[in-house]
């Protein structure tokens, strides 16, 4: 931002090349591990039927219909009816929007503010970095689902707190995942060579050390997203979630336990569920990291 | 060796303070009137204000926070706001059937784990290491209360071998291992799902060390080498996870406990939130963190039980 003649043409050039680079990286990382390009799918297909949940939902997720009540499975309910008479099929679509809702802006929230801590902390490195993540690291001594816990408890379920608690537990492993290669890049000579130009610490932040931590962070973030929806769905189980009678997946498999006995369908369906987003994202995030950890390269 | 030990118990005693004090201001700070938590909307303002001052909350916040800070040290953790019981007494009463559950949880998630994680190694690339693979990652995408209404559906309520509640109460060895064995086993393989995965990553990074090749060249059996010379190399990874995993293990209790209606810290825990027993809250958050710096440390000297190389400088 110093040199506002040259930069912005010199910039946009740099970032199209740095771009093309991740673009193409991107692609040869999904092809080093297959399961990505399945976990990948499988997410996406989700994503698509959440956002589609209005069009496609058969019923409305509300309609309580008395003389339903309890049904297994059918053709006119796929997946069986709730103690009110509700669709399952229809509250599993739309409480995808709710899981994913959360889990998104959670962890895009934890992912902005970890990673800026985190590389705050490497590049300037000394009593910065240490009270930085003294403080990260008492963090995360609590038990997530623990402080998650209490965070939601004290301050109601909401929409909001939900990503507020749920982000609360995944700033510090972005800071961590964050210091550790802004560490290792500061010292290369593409940074002195900034340094020397005299771009200002802003620049060569954000410029050209995050395009090369990027990638860590972006898998670590699709790992989190299914540690969030996983987090989110527990606490709707302990009866912290958004609030009835809005479907959530933790929440319907909370109602389906209670029916356990006689109609354990209820609680089958929506566990299934959870386990399909977040086997997606674990084998997403699971294969990407293989092809970016220089430790784990050519294993394939 | 006592240099190291006291740094890390230092260490120890600022987590410890720190959390203390981020535990106190939460609790407080956040919305929500304990007086009315337990009175009722309906209380008057005269009983309301008289049991705030009963429960020491009328005094300014700094007073309220030195006289946890004094409590904790000496023992006194306050009385619960519901019960009237010391905290200390009602979470000791349940501490041993939580760290029953965690502790057995473990074993079984090493003894699942680490071999798993080993021949899955050995076997890289092939069907074995694919599948493991595959079936580790699966187990570790379980939230762990779905995974237990799943056991629960299946071996308690279809084929009945074991008890649909369990009492946590039971007397005798057998009626004990019964009572454990589903919430354990819940437990035990959400934790051998990591611990598989890390033993292979490990594993692996030893098995191209030349010592490794020096020593098939001198014909040492195969299990010799897997077992006594990689294996305890590559451990040290296993001990941090397992340490680090132990957030992860408490919190998976908390919910394992609940459905398999275990008394534990879990069940305590969700009593207090849903009355605002705000010291029993604080107990609950002190003990957490007891356990978790105390692992830690724990994990820590481990390193060189393992490793004698580890010098502890």
């Amino acid at each position: 931002m110093t040199n506002a003649a040259t930069a912005p043409l010199s910039r946009a050039a740099y970032l199209r090349s740095v771009a093309a680079a991740m673009g193409g990286g991107i692609i040869k990382a999904f092809n080093a591990n297959k399961t990505s390009w399945v976990g990948l799918g499988g997410f996406l297909i989700v994503v698509l039927l959440a956002v589609l949940a209005p069009v496609i939902a058969p019923y409305d997720p509300l309609d309580q219909n008395i003389l339903f009540r309890l049904k297994p499975p059918s053709a006119e309910h796929w997946l069986g009816t709730d103690f009110y008479g509700r669709d399952t099929l229809s509250r599993i679509l739309w409480g995808a929007r709710i899981s994913l809702t959360i889990g998104l802006l959670a962890i895009g929230s934890a992912m902005v503010i970890g990673t800026l801590i985190g590389m705050v902390a490497g590049y300037f490195g000394g009593r910065t970095d240490i009270i930085v993540m003294q403080v990260m690291d008492v963090l995360l001594a609590f038990p997530s689902l623990i402080l998650g816990l209490i965070v939601v408890a004290m301050m109601g379920p909401s929409v909001a707190n939900l990503v507020i608690a749920i982000a609360l537990t995944a700033v510090p492993p972005f800071a961590r995942i964050a210091r550790a290669p802004t560490i290792a890049v500061k010292n290369r000579e593409f940074i002195e060579a900034g340094r020397a130009l005299g771009y200002s610490d802003l620049r060569l932040m954000f410029g050209h050390i995050l395009p090369n931590i990027a990638p860590e962070i972006l898998v670590m973030g699709s790992l989190w997203l299914a540690t969030a929806i996983r987090v989110e769905a527990s606490l709707a189980f302990i009866g912290l979630g958004v609030s009835p009678p809005t479907a959530t997946w933790g929440g319907m498999i909370r109602e389906g336990f209670e029916n356990i006995l006689d109609s354990f369908w209820l609680a089958l369906f929506p566990s299934l569920a959870i386990l399909i987003v977040v086997f997606a994202l674990n084998l997403l995030g699971d294969g990407l990291r293989d092809a970016i950890d220089p430790r784990l390269r050519g294993e394939e | 060796m006592t240099a190291f030990v006291l740094k890390r118990l230092g260490f120890a005693v600022i987590t410890l303070f720190a959390v203390l004090t981020i535990v106190f201001f939460i609790v407080r700070v956040l919305p929500g009137d304990p007086a009315m938590a337990i009175l009722g909307d309906q209380a008057s303002q005269g009983a309301l204000n008289a049991l705030r001052a009963r429960l020491g909350l009328d005094q300014p916040l700094y007073v309220q926070y030195f006289q946890f800070l004094g409590g904790v040290l000496v023992g006194d953790w306050g009385v619960s706001m519901v019960s009237g019981r010391p905290v200390i007494q009602e979470i000791l009463k349940v501490l041993p059937a939580t760290l029953e559950l965690t502790f057995v949880s473990l074993v079984l998630g090493a003894a699942v784990g680490i071999p798993l994680g080993v021949w899955s190694a050995v076997r890289r690339n092939k069907l074995p290491d694919y599948i493991t693979r595959i079936a580790s990652l699966l187990g570790l995408s379980f939230p762990a209360f779905v995974s237990a209404v799943l056991l629960l559906l299946v071996f308690a309520i279809q084929l009945r071998w074991f008890p649909v509640i369990s009492s946590g109460q039971g007397t005798t060895l057998s009626d004990r291992l019964r009572d454990l064995a589903l919430p354990a086993i819940n437990l035990g393989l959400i934790m051998a799902a990591y611990i598989t995965r890390v033993s292979r990553s490990a594993m692996l990074e030893v098995l191209n060390q030349d010592y490794v090749r020096t020593a098939h060249a001198k014909g040492l059996a195969f299990a010799t080498i897997i077992w006594r010379h990689c294996l305890r190399n590559a451990l040290i990874p296993v001990v941090t996870v397992v340490g680090l995993y132990l957030g992860i293990l408490i919190g998976n209790s908390v919910l394992t406990e609940i459905v398999f209606n275990r008394p534990g810290l879990g069940k305590l825990i969700i009593g207090a939130l849903n009355q605002r027993d705000y010291t029993m809250l604080q107990g609950m958050m002190v003990i957490y963190t007891l356990i978790v710096v105390l692992v830690n440390l724990i994990t820590d000297l481990t390193y060189g039980l393992i490793d004698p190389r580890i010098k502890y400088s």
